[in-house]
């Protein structure tokens, strides 16, 4: 009796020692003081937040490996404010409360300058209240649905009036009048096919489907026969992930073809035809501000130095480009700002220009996303996508749809 | 023997003081913001844990499906603080992005505390109760009932990210900033809120000890080991069940509506047959039919989980899993079994009268 007694305590103080070097380590409560931290330092940290397990890692890690690709590069050519930066990769394991639980152990453990990551809506909404309670940085990569200007996000990938709007201009332009909408359902696919059909309601162009199925979802014949007896133009797809694989093959097997009917994809980029199989999607659409074979001077060098770093045998793709542009987009407003504080930091963002593998990127600071330019593409029988029409210009980012007639109301 | 018995009871009594002072006073004195509240998560896990091991360990209802009850208690939680936040004619944020124009009539009760509070044990313990008295009235048991309440976790998620637009679909409840006027962000609420799970889970553990010390939980073993011998002896195997599995889903509904104000978010991602399956793990580890295991289990899984995902980033779940597979290897009753392959002794496993705080404790040390 008496050892069990002491073994008990005995474990008790352990527990009360663990936790206070927990709080040493973190020096207490946690809010507002991100970027202090680094002022004595050698290092800059920052954080990269990304599933690197579950259902998302497939995607993720490469975005995670082109943020580091750029950090490694910055800090060859002497880092930011003379300092080296210094990456602390945590995994969001496809959770998206754990997204949030990682990105508040970042910044209160972790003390980042700021932080990259992301990618499912879910994951960036589950995150908005920790980088809006702290008052710290997020950087996002990937395109999204709109609808959002949080003042600590920087969202780095495209909004609908970069990715979807161009992309229905360009089925318009080649006289498609009857479309179909096929997405996985959740908040992407039905907010975009929301702002798809009060586009074609004020441009002629009637919507004869719509069909949403559960994310995962492998069983597309029924949505192929509808898409036979419906007999559109062409399909808009915003399927996400796997599905993609499942709805192509049956597609194609089903008898459909590019040439009759065109599949126009926004989730669908280099990394995922490979998955698809190029025989199976060679011919379709997809619309992005980005692919592998974007013919800029910066893009070359990007390619090459990220395929020779993680293997000949990787792709790039859009998200993987934008994760590595908007580490590049913070270190120079870090450079402008002098400091890593994040307010001077926003304040410096605005107007910064970089001469990104996309094409000349500028943030906007009013909305805190970034001008990029359009790009249509088709799959290639390799499995690349060649781009096949582009904005003249880089689009302004138009989150809540502002400037479109048409989208009153949507938002 | 009497004397024995009564100093262990003694002996008990002052462990659980001590660990409610250090959980109560010593931890939220010493540990950070940060650290405190993902202890405040784990303990609502080890809420859940305590009513599975009520369920499976003590009753051999395996439930796979806890996730149902955690959730039906958290939405309820979760839509009375987002009606909270958008005040009596708003409608929360999630609702404008899928068009709706006012809300729907079924969260309409739960903008008032006096029926969202108690809807978050009430809903949970009432599906429990007529899921119950159906399944258990037709001697479904097993891996039968198993597989249904993995089936209804399943379908229950399937239908909140299908309904987005009065669910919020995949995406979840976020981005709750107050509670009864409350700012959650405050370091000081923050604290409050761990106090209050502290003492929930305090609260829950106390109920189960009583209901497994009583002549009901010697019943509820018996129904366990041999349910038809309990059916000849003239008692009503599906009341004892059905009763054991109410306690259950309401002590996981308590938990997830206390995991709301502690995390934030409220989503179909914390619900499904993953996360389900977790909470069993916790169990597992620990020990079943202990309480004291149950809940240390899934602290300490959870706590490993944070840990290991901390330090390798990359690599955690293997980790994680050598992990399970050791203790299933060599520790089959869990941690809570190993005192007893340490003192040679012969197992007890089936006598819940010797479980104490100081067992699980040594054994986890």
């Amino acid at each position: 009796m008496k050892t069990k007694k002491w073994v008990g305590v005995v474990m008790l103080l352990a527990v009360v020692a663990a936790a206070c070097g927990d709080s040493a380590n973190d020096s207490s409560s946690g809010s507002g003081q991100t970027g202090g931290a680094t002022d004595g330092g050698s290092t800059i940290k920052v954080g990269i937040l990304h599933s690197l397990s579950g259902t998302m890692a497939i995607s993720e890690v490469s975005v995670r490996d082109a943020e580091l690709l750029a950090i490694e590069e910055i800090n060859a050519k002497g880092g930011v404010l003379g300092k080296k930066i210094e990456a602390k990769v945590e995994d969001g394991a496809s959770d998206w409360p754990t997204f949030a639980e990682k990105a508040q152990k970042l910044i209160s453990v972790d003390k980042v300058a700021t932080t990259f990551g992301g990618w499912t809506s879910a994951s960036r909404k589950a995150m908005l209240p920790v980088f809006e309670k702290n008052k710290a940085l997020l950087w996002y990569p990937v395109q999204y649905e709109g609808l959002e200007t949080s003042p600590y996000i920087f969202y780095s990938g495209a909004t609908t009036n970069q990715q979807i709007i161009p992309g229905m201009d360009y089925l318009k332009a080649q006289g498609k009048t009857k479309i179909f909408l096929v997405g996985s359902d959740y908040v992407f696919p039905r907010t975009a096919n929301k702002e798809i059909k009060a586009y074609a309601a004020a441009n002629g162009i009637t919507i004869v489907g719509e069909e949403y199925t559960p994310l995962g979802h492998t069983e597309y014949s029924t949505v192929v026969n509808k898409l036979k007896d419906a007999k559109p133009d062409a399909v808009f797809n915003t399927l996400n992930g796997d599905s993609n694989v499942a709805f192509f093959k049956q597609f194609k097997s089903g008898g459909l073809t590019a040439a009759t009917m065109p599949v126009m994809s926004v989730s669908v980029a280099e990394e995922e035809t490979r998955g698809i199989g190029a025989e199976n999607i060679a011919g379709h659409l997809t619309a992005w501000n980005y692919y592998q074979t974007t013919d800029t001077p910066a893009n070359k060098t990007f390619v090459a130095a990220y395929k020779a770093k993680f293997g000949q045998n990787r792709v790039t793709d859009d998200p993987i480009e934008a994760g590595y542009v908007q580490v590049y987009l913070w270190a120079a407003a870090v450079t402008k700002a002098g400091t890593t504080e994040v307010e001077a930091v926003k304040k410096a963002a605005d107007g910064i220009t970089f001469d990104a593998p996309e094409g000349k990127v500028t943030i906007d600071g009013a909305t805190q996303h970034i001008y990029k330019t359009a790009r249509i593409g088709v799959v290639q029988p390799d499995g690349l996508i060649k781009e096949v029409s582009a904005s003249p210009t880089p689009i302004k980012p138009d989150p809540y749809l502002k400037s479109y007639p048409w989208a009153a109301g949507l938002s | 023997m009497t004397a024995l018995l009564r100093s262990r009871r003694t002996h008990g009594r002052a462990v659980f003081l001590l660990i409610g002072f250090v959980g109560l006073v010593v931890l939220p004195a010493v540990m950070s913001e940060f650290r405190l509240g993902l202890l405040a998560k784990y303990l609502c896990f080890a809420i859940v844990a305590v009513g599975i091991d009520l369920a499976w360990g003590y009753g051999g209802m395996l439930t796979l499906g806890q996730g149902l009850f955690f959730g039906l208690g958290g939405y309820a939680m979760g839509m009375f603080l987002k009606l909270q936040e958008a005040g009596p004619d708003g409608l929360p944020d999630f609702m404008s992005y899928n068009g709706l124009e006012k809300v729907p009539a079924f969260w309409q009760p739960f903008r008032h505390a006096w029926f969202a509070l108690p809807a978050v044990l009430l809903i949970p313990m009432g599906v429990a109760a007529g899921l119950g008295a159906l399944v258990f009235r037709q001697r479904i048991r097993g891996a039968y009932f198993a597989i249904l309440t993995q089936a209804l976790a399943a379908a229950f998620v399937i239908l909140l990210i299908g309904q987005q637009g009065y669910t919020a679909g995949t995406n979840g409840l976020t981005n709750m900033k107050t509670m009864f006027g409350y700012d959650l962000n405050d370091p000081t609420n923050q604290r409050n809120v761990y106090l209050a799970v502290a003492v929930c889970l305090a609260i829950v553990y106390l109920v189960a000890r009583q209901l497994v010390h009583s002549r009901y939980g010697r019943l509820l073993i018996a129904v366990r080991d041999g349910e038809d011998r309990v059916r000849f002896l003239g008692y009503n195997p599906t009341v004892v069940k059905v009763l054991a599995f109410t306690v259950s889903a309401g002590m996981a509904g308590l938990a997830g509506a206390l995991f709301v104000p502690v995390v934030g978010i409220m989503s179909p991602a914390a619900l499904g047959i993953v996360p389900s399956l977790e909470l069993l793990i916790g169990v597992a580890v620990g020990g079943r039919a202990t309480l004291v295991g149950a809940i240390g289990g899934t602290v300490l899984v959870n706590y490993a989980k944070t840990g290991l995902s901390e330090h390798f980033a990359s690599g955690w779940l293997y980790f994680q899993g050598a992990l399970f597979i050791l203790v299933v290897a060599f520790a089959p009753k869990g941690l809570a079994g190993i005192r007893d392959v340490i003192r040679r002794r012969a197992p007890a496993p089936d006598m819940p009268m010797t479980i104490e705080p100081a067992n699980v404790l040594e054994a986890v040390g």
